[in-house]
């Protein structure tokens, strides 16, 4: 299935959010994410559903002003 | 003592995290400034180089109160999404909250800024706006729920220092028990310890001290210069003249003429 990984086409063999990231290399690491622009808490990734050509973000701590 | 949402702090400068040559140079900025706030954001990770990770164990090792960012959000949608993601990832609920309006000055878009103050502040945020110094905008801020304002001195980034201090000292006027921090704009620490002298409550800056070619030395002074500012504050400064007064007393003067 192809989604859209911070808008990078990316192929992905899972269908629910935790998985995918597990397959994207996202282990145990501090990120949020959301998907088609709605974020989805920690708390639901496990049963989150990812569908064909969803855009998926991925972010992470990063610096600001 | 700076009060804000109930946390007091010692220090006054609020100092970003962005722009640093390294960091080393990062983290000794950071500790040399003796800020208490540090401000960070969120941004694309991938999962082959989790540069964030790295970036995020640095600031954890600082142990101080984080203060994350909308920053590069043009929408209340961008901006309201973003902070969740930022409540989840760095665990806190204070939100610098940044609705741009256009890219050449980076200026607030007010309106898309109170819209998602109030629906932050309904969803448990503290907000910390990044506003202009329009009294109606700030009026409305506070309406919303928000305890604290982030007036701009000037663009971000630009270091002009405080393109307006008209209006500026009106807002403190206008204002008086809610806390006010200047923030962007700032260049120079003489800028940081202006704002301190007109009774801002702390100054929130990030490439005067990054973009400096002695990161670490420009930190310490602004630490100064706003510890000189609020000095000078407290101490009631004279009012300006348009006329000369002689400081040395005239009685008792010789006649030698």
């Amino acid at each position: 299935m192809k989604i859209y990984l911070n808008g990078v086409e990316t192929t992905v063999d899972h269908t629910k959010l935790e998985a995918v990231l597990i397959q994207l290399g996202y282990q145990e690491v501090t990120i949020a994410t959301a998907i088609n622009g709605d974020f989805v808490p920690l708390s639901l990734r496990k049963n989150t559903q990812i569908n064909e050509g969803d855009k998926l973000e991925v972010l992470a701590p990063m610096q600001g002003g | 003592m700076l009060e804000v949402y109930g946390e007091k702090f010692t220090n006054r400068l609020l100092l970003g995290s962005a722009q640093y040559p390294s960091p080393a140079i990062l983290s000794e900025s950071i500790k040399q400034s003796q800020s208490q706030i540090v401000t960070v954001s969120l941004r694309r990770e991938s999962g082959g180089d989790l540069a964030g990770q790295a970036f995020w164990q640095i600031i954890q090792d600082l142990k101080l109160k984080v203060l994350p960012n909308t920053a590069g959000c043009y929408t209340v949608k961008e901006a309201v999404t973003t902070a969740h993601m930022a409540r989840e990832v760095f665990n806190t609920d204070w939100i610098k909250l940044e609705v741009i309006g256009e890219e050449d000055t980076l200026q607030p878009n007010v309106f898309e800024l109170v819209e998602a103050a109030k629906v932050l502040v309904e969803d448990g945020f503290k907000v910390f706006p990044y506003t202009t110094d329009d009294l109606i905008v700030a009026d409305k801020l506070l309406q919303t729920g928000c305890e604290v304002l982030m007036p701009w001195g000037a663009p971000i980034g630009s270091g002009r220092g405080l393109n307006n201090p008209y209006a500026l000292k009106t807002m403190r006027s206008h204002f008086p028990d809610t806390p006010l921090i200047v923030d962007a704009g700032i260049g120079v620490p003489s800028h940081a310890a202006q704002a301190m002298e007109m009774g801002f409550d702390a100054v929130l800056l990030n490439t005067a001290v990054a973009g400096a070619g002695d990161p670490v030395a420009m930190a310490k002074a602004f630490n100064l210069a706003i510890e000189a500012g609020l000095l000078a504050y407290e101490a009631d400064p004279i009012d300006a003249r348009d006329m000369a007064e002689p400081s040395t007393p005239m009685m008792g003067k010789a006649f030698l003429s």
